[in-house]
């Protein structure tokens, strides 16, 4: 196990691994989108509008999956000293972000022909933008200092504030009432969304997963490239 | 097995996570009222004082109360439990119906006459096929 964490090693996965992954990629996106936008039915009620769904869930998934990821590496690395965590968790942040970007976008886009309003100050709507500005602070945290100790702490400093608005995010259409909908799929309830508009969603997930997975691998093989470059051979 | 070191910086961590759930729960707890992007009829019959500033009245479209004369919209929001009239005149969004969810954004007259500058259609949880609503409204 410690091995595999040898800068050599994991370097040489790094390197090779985006192609395949790209590759694996396209292959999923494909089928994903000819799933969502040709395949699949549309809805009862919304009929096409349905379609924004499989890029607007998918994107905030993946968006708050990647925040979590980033917060829980975070505290390890304050917690055990390790440099490693904190360069996964910066490569990670970008694509996250972009993620909730597109989620934003594309639920605004959805918004105006299905709510009648672009934009709602709603709780779900509003915990969603905050949670792009905790991604934004924490971006421009590892531009703004030098030194690698401060960053370190500023930067999981802001994953534990911003950690406490993930679950509101997620509980947020249960808590009070907001133009949002609550959750259609529910691990411990019945799902209140046809099958036939579950597989296309699981697999646009699947490839924002592989996008998400190709980005952090160019951004930490970048990471590596500049710890090889200062003559450190440990993490 | 662990430094003493981690030890505190694990207890720091914790914490720093505790002080922050507390704060941000009384938080929320308290703007309760605020939160909330519109409040439901029942709401608005135990109003001590009527609100002279904007609301908004949220809940379905009762069946059968939608009634449309030249561009005036009147139609009733229910939560089941109580009721309140609602008057629109503007283009209201493709998914208004009856039996449907409805956000109406504007000023209240008294407890049981809302005029509205702004309507919005709440859309449910539920996503299907017109086939299997089809088949689902047959049962």
């Amino acid at each position: 196990m410690l091995k595999l964490l040898e800068p050599n090693k994991i370097f040489q996965i790094t390197s090779k691994a985006p192609k395949y992954v790209l590759l694996l990629f396209i292959i999923v996106l494909s089928i994903g989108l000819v799933e969502a936008l040709i395949l699949s039915p549309e809805d009862y009620k919304q009929s096409d509008a349905v379609r924004i769904m499989y890029v607007h869930v998918p994107a905030a998934w993946i968006s708050l999956g990647i925040f979590s990821s980033i917060t829980l590496l975070s505290i390890s690395g304050f917690i055990f000293k390790n440099k490693n965590f904190f360069l996964i968790s910066k490569s990670l942040a970008p694509s996250g972000f972009v993620f909730n970007l597109i989620a934003l976008v594309t639920g605004s886009i959805w918004g105006k022909p299905t709510w009648g309003t672009w934009w709602a100050w709603d709780a779900r709507i509003t915990s969603m933008l905050i949670l792009a500005l905790f991604y934004l602070m924490y971006l421009i945290a590892w531009r703004i200092y030098d030194s690698e100790e401060k960053v370190y702490k500023i930067s999981t400093f802001i994953t534990i504030i911003g950690i406490i608005n993930v679950p509101i995010i997620k509980y947020s259409v249960d808590w009070w009432n907001t133009l949002h909908q609550p959750a259609s799929i529910n691990i411990m309830t019945k799902n209140s969304i046809h099958s036939s508009m579950l597989y296309p969603l699981f697999i646009m997930t699947a490839a924002f997963a592989l996008f998400s997975l190709l980005i952090f691998l160019m951004k930490y093989n970048t990471e590596l490239i500049k710890i090889k470059n200062k003559g450190l051979d440990r993490l | 097995m662990y430094g003493r070191k981690v030890k505190l910086r694990f207890l720091f961590v914790v914490i720093i996570l505790i002080t922050l759930i507390l704060t941000t729960f009384l938080i929320l707890n308290s703007l309760e009222e605020n939160v909330v992007y519109f409040k439901s009829p029942s709401e608005i019959k135990s109003l001590t004082e009527l609100d002279k500033n904007k609301i908004r009245v949220g809940g379905m479209v009762k069946k059968n109360s939608i009634s449309i004369n030249s561009d005036e919209v009147n139609f009733i929001i229910t939560d089941f439990k109580n009721e309140i009239n609602v008057i629109y005149s503007g283009a209201v969004p493709s998914l208004f119906a009856e039996g449907k969810g409805v956000v109406a954004e504007g000023f209240l007259k008294d407890r049981n006459f809302f005029s509205a500058i702004k309507i919005l259609a709440k859309h449910d949880e539920n996503y299907m096929p017109p086939e299997v609503k089809e088949a689902l409204g047959e049962k």
